[in-house]
Protein backbone atom coordinates (compact mmCIF):
# COMPACT_ATOMS: atom_id res chain seq x y z
CA UNK A 1 0.00 0.00 0.00
CA UNK A 2 1.54 3.84 -0.69
CA UNK A 3 1.46 6.49 1.13
CA UNK A 4 -1.73 7.68 2.60
CA UNK A 5 -3.04 10.94 1.11
CA UNK A 6 -4.74 12.96 3.53
CA UNK A 7 -8.21 13.58 3.35
CA UNK A 8 -8.81 11.44 0.39
CA UNK A 9 -11.38 9.45 0.17
CA UNK A 10 -12.32 8.67 -2.90
CA UNK A 11 -15.99 7.30 -4.38
CA UNK A 12 -18.46 6.88 -1.88
CA UNK A 13 -18.27 2.84 -0.97
CA UNK A 14 -18.60 1.09 2.08
CA UNK A 15 -16.84 -2.06 3.71
CA UNK A 16 -19.78 -4.40 4.56
CA UNK A 17 -20.45 -7.52 5.96
CA UNK A 18 -21.47 -10.16 4.49
CA UNK A 19 -19.89 -9.23 1.04
CA UNK A 20 -17.11 -11.75 -0.67
CA UNK A 21 -13.56 -10.96 0.10
CA UNK A 22 -11.77 -7.48 -1.02
CA UNK A 23 -15.66 -6.03 -2.21
CA UNK A 24 -16.88 -2.92 -1.51
CA UNK A 25 -20.79 -2.14 -1.58
CA UNK A 26 -21.88 0.68 -4.44
CA UNK A 27 -25.39 1.70 -4.69
CA UNK A 28 -24.99 3.36 -8.76
CA UNK A 29 -24.03 0.66 -11.34
CA UNK A 30 -20.65 1.52 -12.41
CA UNK A 31 -20.47 0.86 -16.67
CA UNK A 32 -17.16 -1.09 -17.40
CA UNK A 33 -16.59 -1.45 -21.31
CA UNK A 34 -14.13 -3.00 -23.45
CA UNK A 35 -14.38 -1.39 -26.45
CA UNK A 36 -17.55 0.81 -28.64
CA UNK A 37 -20.91 0.16 -26.93
CA UNK A 38 -22.74 -1.37 -29.90
CA UNK A 39 -26.63 -0.42 -30.77
CA UNK A 40 -28.06 -3.57 -31.59
CA UNK A 41 -31.54 -2.96 -33.69
CA UNK A 42 -33.96 -5.52 -31.98
CA UNK A 43 -34.52 -6.56 -35.97
CA UNK A 44 -31.15 -7.73 -36.07
CA UNK A 45 -31.01 -9.55 -32.82
CA UNK A 46 -30.58 -13.39 -32.44
CA UNK A 47 -29.04 -15.86 -29.60
CA UNK A 48 -28.01 -18.54 -30.82
CA UNK A 49 -26.48 -21.88 -29.13
CA UNK A 50 -24.02 -23.73 -31.04
CA UNK A 51 -23.19 -27.23 -30.03
CA UNK A 52 -19.37 -29.18 -30.35
CA UNK A 53 -21.48 -30.57 -33.32
CA UNK A 54 -22.08 -27.67 -34.86
CA UNK A 55 -25.82 -28.09 -34.47
CA UNK A 56 -27.01 -24.24 -34.06
CA UNK A 57 -30.47 -23.37 -31.91
CA UNK A 58 -32.09 -19.64 -32.51
CA UNK A 59 -34.25 -17.53 -31.40
CA UNK A 60 -35.00 -14.08 -33.10
CA UNK A 61 -36.38 -11.16 -30.88
CA UNK A 62 -39.95 -11.94 -30.87
CA UNK A 63 -39.29 -15.50 -30.62
CA UNK A 64 -37.18 -14.79 -27.57
CA UNK A 65 -39.71 -12.50 -25.90
CA UNK A 66 -42.15 -15.26 -26.45
CA UNK A 67 -39.88 -18.01 -24.08
CA UNK A 68 -41.27 -18.19 -19.93
CA UNK A 69 -39.28 -15.64 -18.46
CA UNK A 70 -38.59 -14.87 -14.85
CA UNK A 71 -38.05 -11.92 -12.53
CA UNK A 72 -35.73 -12.27 -9.48
CA UNK A 73 -33.31 -10.47 -7.46
CA UNK A 74 -30.05 -11.07 -6.94
CA UNK A 75 -26.59 -9.67 -5.68
CA UNK A 76 -23.74 -8.83 -8.38
CA UNK A 77 -19.79 -8.75 -7.70
CA UNK A 78 -17.36 -6.58 -10.08
CA UNK A 79 -13.76 -7.87 -10.42
CA UNK A 80 -13.01 -3.89 -10.03
CA UNK A 81 -14.43 -4.57 -6.03
CA UNK A 82 -17.70 -2.76 -6.49
CA UNK A 83 -20.37 -4.79 -5.41
CA UNK A 84 -24.36 -3.95 -5.68
CA UNK A 85 -26.90 -5.77 -3.60
CA UNK A 86 -30.59 -6.25 -4.66
CA UNK A 87 -30.57 -5.85 -8.25
CA UNK A 88 -33.82 -6.95 -10.19
CA UNK A 89 -33.85 -8.48 -13.68
CA UNK A 90 -36.24 -9.67 -15.86
CA UNK A 91 -34.79 -12.63 -18.53
CA UNK A 92 -35.03 -16.34 -19.84
CA UNK A 93 -33.22 -18.75 -17.80
CA UNK A 94 -30.48 -20.75 -19.14
CA UNK A 95 -32.53 -24.26 -18.09
CA UNK A 96 -34.98 -22.88 -20.40
CA UNK A 97 -32.68 -22.34 -23.14
CA UNK A 98 -30.33 -25.47 -23.17
CA UNK A 99 -33.64 -27.23 -22.16
CA UNK A 100 -33.81 -28.91 -25.56
CA UNK A 101 -30.18 -28.53 -27.25
CA UNK A 102 -28.57 -32.35 -27.69
CA UNK A 103 -24.96 -31.95 -25.80
CA UNK A 104 -22.00 -33.69 -23.88
CA UNK A 105 -20.13 -30.70 -24.13
CA UNK A 106 -18.72 -29.36 -20.00
CA UNK A 107 -17.74 -25.87 -20.95
CA UNK A 108 -19.35 -22.73 -22.88
CA UNK A 109 -18.09 -19.84 -24.57
CA UNK A 110 -20.49 -16.55 -24.38
CA UNK A 111 -19.97 -14.25 -27.88
CA UNK A 112 -21.10 -11.11 -27.60
CA UNK A 113 -21.83 -7.95 -30.54
CA UNK A 114 -17.94 -6.09 -30.24
CA UNK A 115 -15.95 -9.57 -30.04
CA UNK A 116 -16.58 -10.01 -26.33
CA UNK A 117 -16.14 -13.56 -25.75
CA UNK A 118 -16.09 -15.10 -21.77
CA UNK A 119 -15.48 -18.83 -20.46
CA UNK A 120 -18.45 -20.50 -18.18
CA UNK A 121 -18.77 -24.27 -17.21
CA UNK A 122 -21.81 -25.67 -18.10
CA UNK A 123 -23.07 -26.26 -14.69
CA UNK A 124 -22.88 -22.98 -13.81
CA UNK A 125 -25.68 -22.26 -16.39
CA UNK A 126 -27.70 -24.86 -15.56
CA UNK A 127 -30.23 -25.07 -12.34
CA UNK A 128 -31.11 -21.62 -12.26
CA UNK A 129 -27.64 -20.29 -12.06
CA UNK A 130 -28.15 -18.09 -14.99
CA UNK A 131 -30.21 -16.25 -17.46
CA UNK A 132 -30.05 -14.16 -20.13
CA UNK A 133 -32.04 -10.87 -19.55
CA UNK A 134 -33.41 -7.74 -21.24
CA UNK A 135 -34.92 -5.93 -18.30
CA UNK A 136 -33.10 -4.16 -15.09
CA UNK A 137 -35.16 -2.80 -12.27
CA UNK A 138 -38.32 -2.86 -14.42
CA UNK A 139 -37.07 -1.03 -17.49
CA UNK A 140 -35.70 -2.00 -20.85
CA UNK A 141 -31.76 -2.90 -20.61
CA UNK A 142 -30.19 0.23 -21.67
CA UNK A 143 -27.23 -0.62 -24.40
CA UNK A 144 -24.28 0.75 -21.61
CA UNK A 145 -25.33 -1.98 -19.40
CA UNK A 146 -25.76 -4.57 -22.01
CA UNK A 147 -29.04 -4.14 -23.83
CA UNK A 148 -30.98 -5.67 -25.43
CA UNK A 149 -30.16 -8.20 -23.59
CA UNK A 150 -27.07 -10.09 -21.80
CA UNK A 151 -26.13 -12.98 -19.57
CA UNK A 152 -26.32 -12.50 -16.10
CA UNK A 153 -24.70 -15.04 -13.72
CA UNK A 154 -24.55 -13.73 -10.68
CA UNK A 155 -22.74 -16.25 -8.40
CA UNK A 156 -19.33 -15.64 -10.42
CA UNK A 157 -17.32 -12.27 -11.17
CA UNK A 158 -19.81 -10.13 -13.37
CA UNK A 159 -16.72 -9.86 -16.24
CA UNK A 160 -18.93 -13.58 -17.05
CA UNK A 161 -22.25 -11.80 -17.55
CA UNK A 162 -21.51 -10.66 -20.90
CA UNK A 163 -23.11 -7.35 -22.29
CA UNK A 164 -24.74 -8.05 -25.34
CA UNK A 165 -24.86 -11.42 -25.62
CA UNK A 166 -25.26 -13.16 -29.10
CA UNK A 167 -25.23 -16.88 -28.13
CA UNK A 168 -23.03 -19.62 -26.68
CA UNK A 169 -20.48 -22.01 -28.02
CA UNK A 170 -20.82 -25.88 -26.04
CA UNK A 171 -17.43 -26.59 -26.29
CA UNK A 172 -15.65 -30.07 -25.00
CA UNK A 173 -12.30 -28.92 -23.34
CA UNK A 174 -12.26 -25.59 -21.22
CA UNK A 175 -10.46 -22.32 -23.49
CA UNK A 176 -9.97 -18.93 -22.31
CA UNK A 177 -12.13 -15.57 -23.35
CA UNK A 178 -11.30 -12.21 -23.63
CA UNK A 179 -10.32 -11.05 -19.65
CA UNK A 180 -9.33 -14.96 -19.32
CA UNK A 181 -6.72 -14.74 -21.75
CA UNK A 182 -5.22 -11.31 -20.39
CA UNK A 183 -4.71 -12.93 -17.22
CA UNK A 184 -8.19 -13.01 -15.13
CA UNK A 185 -8.96 -16.28 -13.67
CA UNK A 186 -10.71 -18.88 -15.49
CA UNK A 187 -13.58 -19.36 -13.37
CA UNK A 188 -13.88 -16.28 -11.16
CA UNK A 189 -15.66 -17.37 -8.23
CA UNK A 190 -15.88 -14.08 -5.90
CA UNK A 191 -16.26 -15.98 -2.78
CA UNK A 192 -12.74 -17.50 -3.22
CA UNK A 193 -11.77 -14.39 -4.64
CA UNK A 194 -10.47 -15.65 -8.13
CA UNK A 195 -9.78 -12.77 -9.61
CA UNK A 196 -6.74 -13.03 -11.86
CA UNK A 197 -4.90 -16.43 -12.74
CA UNK A 198 -3.45 -18.56 -9.92
CA UNK A 199 -5.96 -16.94 -7.04
CA UNK B 1 -12.48 7.31 -40.28
CA UNK B 2 -16.14 7.26 -41.00
CA UNK B 3 -18.29 9.51 -39.12
CA UNK B 4 -20.28 6.65 -37.85
CA UNK B 5 -17.06 4.78 -36.26
CA UNK B 6 -15.76 8.10 -35.17
CA UNK B 7 -19.76 8.22 -32.77
CA UNK B 8 -18.65 4.59 -31.82
CA UNK B 9 -15.26 5.80 -30.64
CA UNK B 10 -16.60 8.78 -28.76
CA UNK B 11 -18.75 6.37 -26.40
CA UNK B 12 -15.69 5.74 -24.01
CA UNK B 13 -12.71 5.73 -25.52
CA UNK B 14 -11.80 9.53 -24.19
CA UNK B 15 -8.23 8.19 -23.89
CA UNK B 16 -4.89 6.88 -26.19
CA UNK B 17 -2.32 4.99 -25.99
CA UNK B 18 0.04 7.83 -24.08
CA UNK B 19 -1.96 7.18 -20.85
CA UNK B 20 -1.09 3.48 -21.21
CA UNK B 21 2.36 5.30 -20.54
CA UNK B 22 3.31 4.39 -17.15
CA UNK B 23 1.71 1.35 -16.72
CA UNK B 24 3.96 -0.28 -19.72
CA UNK B 25 6.72 1.16 -17.97
CA UNK B 26 6.64 -1.01 -15.04
CA UNK B 27 7.14 -3.61 -17.93
CA UNK B 28 10.16 -2.65 -20.35
CA UNK B 29 13.09 -0.52 -20.13
CA UNK B 30 11.91 1.41 -22.92
CA UNK B 31 8.75 3.36 -23.75
CA UNK B 32 6.73 1.62 -25.78
CA UNK B 33 4.31 4.03 -26.62
CA UNK B 34 6.38 5.26 -28.86
CA UNK B 35 7.12 1.78 -30.99
CA UNK B 36 5.16 1.27 -33.85
CA UNK B 37 2.28 -1.62 -33.82
CA UNK B 38 0.91 -3.46 -36.75
CA UNK B 39 -2.53 -4.19 -36.34
CA UNK B 40 -3.11 -8.24 -36.43
CA UNK B 41 -6.53 -7.45 -38.11
CA UNK B 42 -6.35 -4.84 -40.78
CA UNK B 43 -2.31 -4.10 -40.96
CA UNK B 44 -2.85 -0.77 -40.08
CA UNK B 45 0.43 0.27 -38.68
CA UNK B 46 1.17 3.99 -36.46
CA UNK B 47 2.30 4.52 -32.72
CA UNK B 48 0.72 2.62 -29.63
CA UNK B 49 0.31 6.20 -28.69
CA UNK B 50 -2.23 6.34 -31.18
CA UNK B 51 -4.49 3.49 -30.01
CA UNK B 52 -8.02 4.56 -28.24
CA UNK B 53 -7.62 3.27 -24.95
CA UNK B 54 -10.55 1.83 -23.02
CA UNK B 55 -9.68 1.82 -19.34
CA UNK B 56 -13.04 1.84 -17.15
CA UNK B 57 -12.47 -2.23 -17.37
CA UNK B 58 -10.86 -4.85 -15.55
CA UNK B 59 -7.65 -3.56 -17.65
CA UNK B 60 -6.77 -1.65 -20.28
CA UNK B 61 -7.83 -2.25 -24.07
CA UNK B 62 -6.12 -0.67 -26.65
CA UNK B 63 -7.68 -0.76 -30.04
CA UNK B 64 -6.45 0.33 -33.64
CA UNK B 65 -7.67 3.41 -34.47
CA UNK B 66 -8.36 1.86 -37.98
CA UNK B 67 -10.70 -1.35 -37.67
CA UNK B 68 -11.05 -1.42 -34.00
CA UNK B 69 -10.12 -4.74 -33.20
CA UNK B 70 -8.03 -4.85 -29.96
CA UNK B 71 -3.83 -4.34 -30.43
CA UNK B 72 -2.92 -4.52 -26.15
CA UNK B 73 -4.36 -5.58 -23.48
CA UNK B 74 -2.87 -4.67 -20.11
CA UNK B 75 -3.95 -6.59 -16.41
CA UNK B 76 -2.69 -5.04 -13.23
CA UNK B 77 -2.68 -8.23 -10.96
CA UNK B 78 -1.24 -7.00 -7.24
CA UNK B 79 2.19 -9.16 -8.13
CA UNK B 80 2.37 -8.99 -11.98
CA UNK B 81 1.56 -7.55 -15.49
CA UNK B 82 -0.27 -9.50 -18.26
CA UNK B 83 0.22 -8.20 -21.39
CA UNK B 84 -1.99 -9.75 -24.19
CA UNK B 85 -0.49 -8.36 -27.69
CA UNK B 86 -2.10 -10.84 -29.67
CA UNK B 87 -3.56 -8.18 -31.71
CA UNK B 88 -0.48 -6.77 -32.91
CA UNK B 89 1.63 -8.63 -35.62
CA UNK B 90 5.27 -6.74 -34.25
CA UNK B 91 6.01 -4.09 -32.44
CA UNK B 92 8.62 -1.78 -33.75
CA UNK B 93 10.56 -0.25 -30.46
CA UNK B 94 13.27 2.85 -31.26
CA UNK B 95 16.09 2.15 -29.18
CA UNK B 96 17.19 5.73 -27.34
CA UNK B 97 20.34 7.14 -28.79
CA UNK B 98 21.12 4.54 -31.03
CA UNK C 1 18.96 14.90 -19.13
CA UNK C 2 17.29 13.84 -22.58
CA UNK C 3 18.11 10.31 -22.40
CA UNK C 4 17.54 9.88 -19.01
CA UNK C 5 14.08 11.12 -18.59
CA UNK C 6 12.92 8.22 -21.05
CA UNK C 7 14.74 5.48 -19.51
CA UNK C 8 15.83 4.09 -15.98
CA UNK C 9 13.59 2.25 -13.56
CA UNK C 10 9.92 3.70 -13.09
CA UNK C 11 9.17 4.14 -9.50
CA UNK C 12 6.26 5.92 -7.38
CA UNK C 13 8.06 8.37 -5.67
CA UNK C 14 6.53 10.67 -3.07
CA UNK C 15 5.90 14.57 -4.24
CA UNK C 16 5.43 16.84 -1.46
CA UNK C 17 3.00 20.01 -2.47
CA UNK C 18 5.32 23.05 -2.27
CA UNK C 19 3.15 26.07 -3.49
CA UNK C 20 0.14 26.12 -5.30
CA UNK C 21 -2.08 28.64 -7.38
CA UNK C 22 -5.60 28.84 -8.77
CA UNK C 23 -5.15 29.39 -12.90
CA UNK C 24 -9.21 29.93 -13.43
CA UNK C 25 -11.63 29.55 -11.03
CA UNK C 26 -12.11 25.68 -11.78
CA UNK C 27 -8.07 24.83 -12.40
CA UNK C 28 -4.88 24.77 -10.16
CA UNK C 29 -1.45 24.69 -10.36
CA UNK C 30 0.18 22.13 -8.05
CA UNK C 31 4.09 22.93 -7.63
CA UNK C 32 5.93 19.96 -6.45
CA UNK C 33 8.83 18.79 -4.99
CA UNK C 34 9.77 15.32 -5.87
CA UNK C 35 13.26 14.08 -4.72
CA UNK C 36 15.67 12.43 -6.87
CA UNK C 37 13.29 14.11 -10.14
CA UNK C 38 15.72 12.41 -13.62
CA UNK C 39 13.94 15.50 -15.05
CA UNK C 40 11.53 15.28 -18.59
CA UNK C 41 10.60 16.53 -21.84
CA UNK C 42 8.07 18.42 -22.25
CA UNK C 43 4.90 16.87 -23.09
CA UNK C 44 5.53 14.34 -20.98
CA UNK C 45 3.38 13.08 -18.20
CA UNK C 46 2.70 11.36 -14.48
CA UNK C 47 0.60 8.93 -13.05
CA UNK C 48 -0.65 10.39 -9.76
CA UNK C 49 -1.76 8.14 -7.56
CA UNK C 50 -4.09 8.70 -4.24
CA UNK C 51 -4.49 6.03 -1.43
CA UNK C 52 -7.16 6.53 1.15
CA UNK C 53 -6.68 5.82 4.92
CA UNK C 54 -8.55 2.09 4.02
CA UNK C 55 -5.95 1.34 1.24
CA UNK C 56 -8.29 1.74 -1.39
CA UNK C 57 -6.48 3.74 -3.81
CA UNK C 58 -7.36 5.55 -7.44
CA UNK C 59 -4.21 6.33 -10.69
CA UNK C 60 -5.07 9.39 -12.81
CA UNK C 61 -2.00 10.77 -15.71
CA UNK C 62 -1.85 14.49 -15.97
CA UNK C 63 0.55 16.49 -18.26
CA UNK C 64 3.45 18.11 -16.56
CA UNK C 65 3.19 21.67 -16.93
CA UNK C 66 6.41 23.17 -16.41
CA UNK C 67 10.06 22.53 -18.31
CA UNK C 68 13.27 21.47 -16.78
CA UNK C 69 15.22 22.55 -15.67
CA UNK C 70 13.36 24.48 -12.86
CA UNK C 71 14.17 26.97 -11.04
CA UNK C 72 13.54 25.73 -7.36
CA UNK C 73 13.87 22.16 -9.30
CA UNK C 74 10.02 21.38 -8.86
CA UNK C 75 7.47 19.85 -10.80
CA UNK C 76 4.10 21.83 -11.94
CA UNK C 77 0.84 20.27 -12.43
CA UNK C 78 -1.98 22.32 -13.67
CA UNK C 79 -5.43 20.11 -12.59
CA UNK C 80 -8.67 21.29 -14.17
CA UNK C 81 -11.25 20.26 -11.69
CA UNK C 82 -14.45 18.02 -12.58
CA UNK C 83 -16.80 18.30 -10.54
CA UNK C 84 -18.27 14.53 -10.16
CA UNK C 85 -14.61 13.68 -10.74
CA UNK C 86 -12.72 11.27 -8.08
CA UNK C 87 -8.96 12.52 -8.07
CA UNK C 88 -9.57 16.08 -9.92
CA UNK C 89 -11.82 17.80 -6.99
CA UNK C 90 -9.20 16.36 -4.05
CA UNK C 91 -6.29 17.73 -6.10
CA UNK C 92 -7.77 20.76 -6.66
CA UNK C 93 -9.71 21.90 -3.52
CA UNK C 94 -8.14 19.69 -0.73
CA UNK C 95 -4.78 18.90 -0.83
CA UNK C 96 -2.95 21.51 1.08
CA UNK C 97 0.54 22.88 1.03
CA UNK C 98 2.88 20.16 2.66
CA UNK C 99 0.94 17.26 1.84
CA UNK C 100 1.83 13.98 0.17
CA UNK C 101 0.67 12.31 -3.08
CA UNK C 102 2.40 9.64 -5.07
CA UNK C 103 3.38 10.09 -8.20
CA UNK C 104 5.49 7.85 -10.96
CA UNK C 105 6.83 9.42 -14.46
CA UNK C 106 8.00 10.90 -16.12
CA UNK C 107 6.59 8.83 -18.79
CA UNK C 108 5.78 8.98 -22.43
CA UNK C 109 7.88 9.40 -24.96
CA UNK C 110 5.90 10.24 -28.21
CA UNK C 111 3.92 13.12 -27.59
CA UNK C 112 7.38 15.25 -26.81
CA UNK C 113 8.90 17.70 -28.19
CA UNK C 114 12.91 18.02 -28.14
CA UNK C 115 14.79 21.24 -28.20
CA UNK C 116 17.05 19.38 -31.49
CA UNK C 117 13.76 19.56 -33.64
CA UNK C 118 14.38 22.52 -35.89
CA UNK C 119 11.14 22.79 -37.85
CA UNK C 120 8.31 25.24 -36.87
CA UNK C 121 5.73 24.00 -34.33
CA UNK C 122 2.09 24.40 -34.31
CA UNK C 123 0.48 23.85 -30.78
CA UNK C 124 -3.71 23.26 -31.38
CA UNK C 125 -4.83 23.27 -27.72
CA UNK C 126 -8.53 22.16 -26.36
CA UNK C 127 -9.15 23.00 -22.87
CA UNK C 128 -6.76 22.28 -20.57
CA UNK C 129 -5.12 20.36 -23.12
CA UNK C 130 -2.36 23.34 -23.07
CA UNK C 131 -1.06 21.91 -20.29
CA UNK C 132 1.54 19.88 -21.95
CA UNK C 133 1.87 22.28 -24.53
CA UNK C 134 2.82 25.19 -22.33
CA UNK C 135 5.29 22.30 -21.16
CA UNK C 136 6.48 23.34 -24.75
CA UNK C 137 6.66 26.93 -24.80
CA UNK C 138 8.52 26.90 -21.71
CA UNK C 139 11.09 24.59 -22.78
CA UNK C 140 11.79 26.87 -25.47
CA UNK C 141 12.55 29.53 -23.65
CA UNK C 142 14.80 27.16 -21.14
CA UNK C 143 16.68 26.23 -24.05
CA UNK C 144 16.87 29.64 -25.77
CA UNK C 145 16.15 28.13 -29.04
CA UNK C 146 14.48 30.10 -31.95
CA UNK C 147 11.74 27.54 -33.89
CA UNK C 148 9.03 29.68 -34.46
CA UNK C 149 6.18 28.96 -32.23
CA UNK C 150 2.18 28.63 -32.54
CA UNK C 151 -0.47 28.33 -30.29
CA UNK C 152 -3.97 28.18 -31.41
CA UNK C 153 -5.91 27.68 -28.33
CA UNK C 154 -9.34 26.76 -27.77
CA UNK C 155 -11.45 27.80 -24.55
CA UNK C 156 -14.83 28.20 -24.03
CA UNK C 157 -14.72 31.82 -22.04
CA UNK C 158 -12.17 34.14 -22.08
CA UNK C 159 -12.20 33.22 -18.04
CA UNK C 160 -10.94 29.68 -19.43
CA UNK C 161 -7.94 30.64 -20.53
CA UNK C 162 -4.59 28.85 -18.45
CA UNK C 163 -1.73 30.90 -18.02
CA UNK C 164 -3.03 34.01 -19.66
CA UNK C 165 -1.04 36.31 -17.76
CA UNK C 166 1.95 34.33 -18.80
CA UNK C 167 0.94 33.98 -22.40
CA UNK C 168 0.37 37.57 -22.86
CA UNK C 169 4.22 38.45 -21.50
CA UNK C 170 5.65 35.59 -23.29
CA UNK C 171 3.89 36.84 -26.83
CA UNK C 172 5.87 40.10 -25.79
CA UNK C 173 9.47 38.50 -24.57
CA UNK C 174 9.50 35.22 -26.21
CA UNK C 175 10.48 36.34 -30.28
CA UNK C 176 9.09 33.92 -32.32
CA UNK C 177 6.00 32.61 -30.48
CA UNK C 178 2.38 33.44 -31.46
CA UNK C 179 -0.45 33.21 -29.68
CA UNK C 180 -4.37 32.56 -31.23
CA UNK C 181 -7.36 32.16 -28.77
CA UNK C 182 -10.92 30.33 -30.26
CA UNK C 183 -13.81 30.93 -28.07
CA UNK C 184 -16.39 27.95 -28.01
CA UNK C 185 -19.10 29.80 -26.07
CA UNK C 186 -18.10 33.26 -25.54
CA UNK C 187 -15.90 35.98 -26.56
CA UNK C 188 -14.27 38.66 -25.00
CA UNK C 189 -16.26 41.75 -25.73
CA UNK C 190 -13.76 43.22 -28.37
CA UNK C 191 -13.58 40.40 -30.47
CA UNK C 192 -14.74 40.11 -33.83
CA UNK C 193 -16.10 37.12 -34.43
CA UNK C 194 -19.01 35.06 -33.05
CA UNK C 195 -18.39 32.13 -30.82
CA UNK C 196 -16.83 29.11 -32.94
CA UNK C 197 -15.23 25.64 -32.88
CA UNK C 198 -11.65 25.76 -34.24
CA UNK C 199 -11.83 25.50 -38.14
CA UNK C 200 -10.11 25.70 -41.32
CA UNK C 201 -10.07 29.89 -41.37
CA UNK C 202 -8.01 29.77 -37.99
CA UNK C 203 -5.50 27.14 -39.02
CA UNK C 204 -5.42 29.03 -42.45
CA UNK C 205 -4.76 32.19 -40.66
CA UNK C 206 -3.31 31.33 -37.42
CA UNK C 207 -1.40 28.26 -38.36
CA UNK C 208 1.56 27.02 -40.61
CA UNK C 209 1.24 26.54 -44.07
CA UNK C 210 2.00 22.87 -44.63
CA UNK C 211 4.92 24.15 -46.72
CA UNK C 212 6.62 24.88 -43.98
CA UNK C 213 6.45 21.50 -42.46
CA UNK C 214 5.59 21.83 -39.39
CA UNK C 215 5.47 19.86 -36.51
CA UNK C 216 1.86 19.95 -34.96
CA UNK C 217 1.23 18.90 -31.19
CA UNK C 218 -2.66 18.35 -30.80
CA UNK C 219 -4.04 18.02 -27.37
CA UNK C 220 -7.25 18.11 -26.12
CA UNK C 221 -11.02 15.99 -25.72
CA UNK C 222 -11.73 13.99 -27.78
CA UNK C 223 -13.59 15.48 -30.14
CA UNK C 224 -11.18 18.68 -30.18
CA UNK C 225 -8.52 16.48 -31.61
CA UNK C 226 -10.15 14.32 -33.72
CA UNK C 227 -11.36 17.81 -35.79
CA UNK C 228 -8.26 19.46 -35.10
CA UNK C 229 -6.07 17.01 -36.58
CA UNK C 230 -8.66 16.36 -39.57
CA UNK C 231 -8.42 19.87 -40.43
CA UNK C 232 -4.70 19.96 -40.49
CA UNK C 233 -4.49 16.95 -42.71
CA UNK C 234 -7.42 18.08 -44.82
CA UNK C 235 -4.97 21.48 -45.19
CA UNK C 236 -2.42 19.62 -46.54
CA UNK C 237 0.12 18.95 -43.56
CA UNK C 238 1.73 15.55 -43.23
CA UNK C 239 0.12 13.19 -40.94
CA UNK C 240 3.35 11.68 -39.99
CA UNK C 241 3.94 15.06 -38.33
CA UNK C 242 1.22 15.43 -36.40
CA UNK C 243 1.43 14.18 -32.93
CA UNK C 244 -2.37 14.10 -30.78
CA UNK C 245 -3.22 13.46 -27.33
CA UNK C 246 -6.58 13.03 -26.65
CA UNK C 247 -7.63 13.05 -22.74
CA UNK C 248 -11.52 12.55 -21.38
CA UNK C 249 -11.26 14.71 -18.72
CA UNK C 250 -9.35 12.95 -16.32
CA UNK C 251 -12.09 12.93 -13.61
Amino acid sequence: MGIISRGFGGRRRESVPGLPPGQYLTHDFPVLSAGPTPRVPLDRWRFTITTETGEKTSWNWSEFQALPAEDFTVDIHCVTKWSKLGTTWRGVSLDTLLGDVESSADYTMAHSFGGYTTNVPMEDLLDGKAWVVYKFEGEDLHPEHGGPARLLIPHLYFWKSAKWVTGLTLMPEDEPGFWEAAGYHMYGDPWREQRYQGD
Amino acid sequence: MTATSTEEFEDGATLDGNAMAGDLREVFAVDVTSARYMCAGCRHTDAVATLRLWNRAPGLVARCPNCEDVVIRVVRAPDKVYLDLRGSVRLEVPLEGV
Amino acid sequence: MARTAISGRLIWRAATLAEAHWETPTARTLVLDVPDWPGHLPGQHVDVRLTADDGYSAQRSYSIASSWPHPQNRVELTIQRLDDGEVSPYLTDTVEVGDQIELRGPVGGWFVWRETQTAPVLLLGGGSGVVPLMAMIRARATAGTKQPFRLIYSVRTPTDILYAEELRRRVRDDAGLDVHYVYTRKTPDDWSSPPKRIDVAALNTYGWPPDFAPDCFVCGPTTFVEAAADILVALGHDPRRIRTERFGGTS
